[in-house]
């Protein structure tokens, strides 16, 4: 709830009390769980139930998604880093480990991070489509 | 510690422009 608290602005909009604010921001679904950047831009979208730590990996990975999008390449790092370290059995870890190799080669511009990314695919995430996606690094 | 939510899209709009954070929405249809 702290990290909730600390790291976002939270907003609750209720169907039956805003329903206007689904069509605003195109919510489809029950429950959904939108991250939106100062300007309105959305970043990350959840959407159904997720267990506890499910959910705490997706809202790292969107904290993440928002930094990338800002061009702050070392804290994408950090949360990506976090998500695929911490929370490994996830859903949003072998994400979460493709984008820090994308994040670190944003940062430095040194293609080698990428290759490095898909060596450690053929340890971690085997079967995950984030692996395919990192094999035309290798 | 509970989540403190608000009602206000754009209140939390302007306050994430004025350099606080992201802004979270959560949309639901649970029974109040």
């Amino acid at each position: 709830m702290s990290f909730i608290n600390e790291s976002f602005i939270p907003v609750k909009i209720h169907i039956k009390e805003q329903p206007k604010s689904f069509e605003r921001f195109g919510a489809q679904w029950t429950p959904t769980i939108q991250l939106l950047d100062s300007d309105g831009t959305k970043r990350h979208q959840i959407e159904g139930f997720l267990p506890a730590d499910d959910f705490l990996a997706q809202l790292k990975l969107g904290l993440a998604h928002s930094a990338f999008a800002r061009q702050e390449f070392k804290d994408a790092e950090s949360y990506y880093e976090d998500v695929a370290n911490t929370l490994p059995k996830s859903d949003a870890a072998a994400e979460a480990l493709y984008w820090l190799g994308v994040s670190r080669y944003k940062g430095s511009g040194d293609p080698g991070f990428l290759r490095q990314t898909a060596e450690a695919f053929k340890t971690r995430f085997q079967d995950s489509s984030w692996a395919k996606k990192a094999s035309v690094w290798a | 510690m509970s989540i403190v939510w608000t009602k206000d899209v754009d209140q939390a709009l302007a306050d994430a422009r004025a350099g606080a954070r992201p802004v979270l929405l959560d949309f639901s249809a649970a029974p109040m």
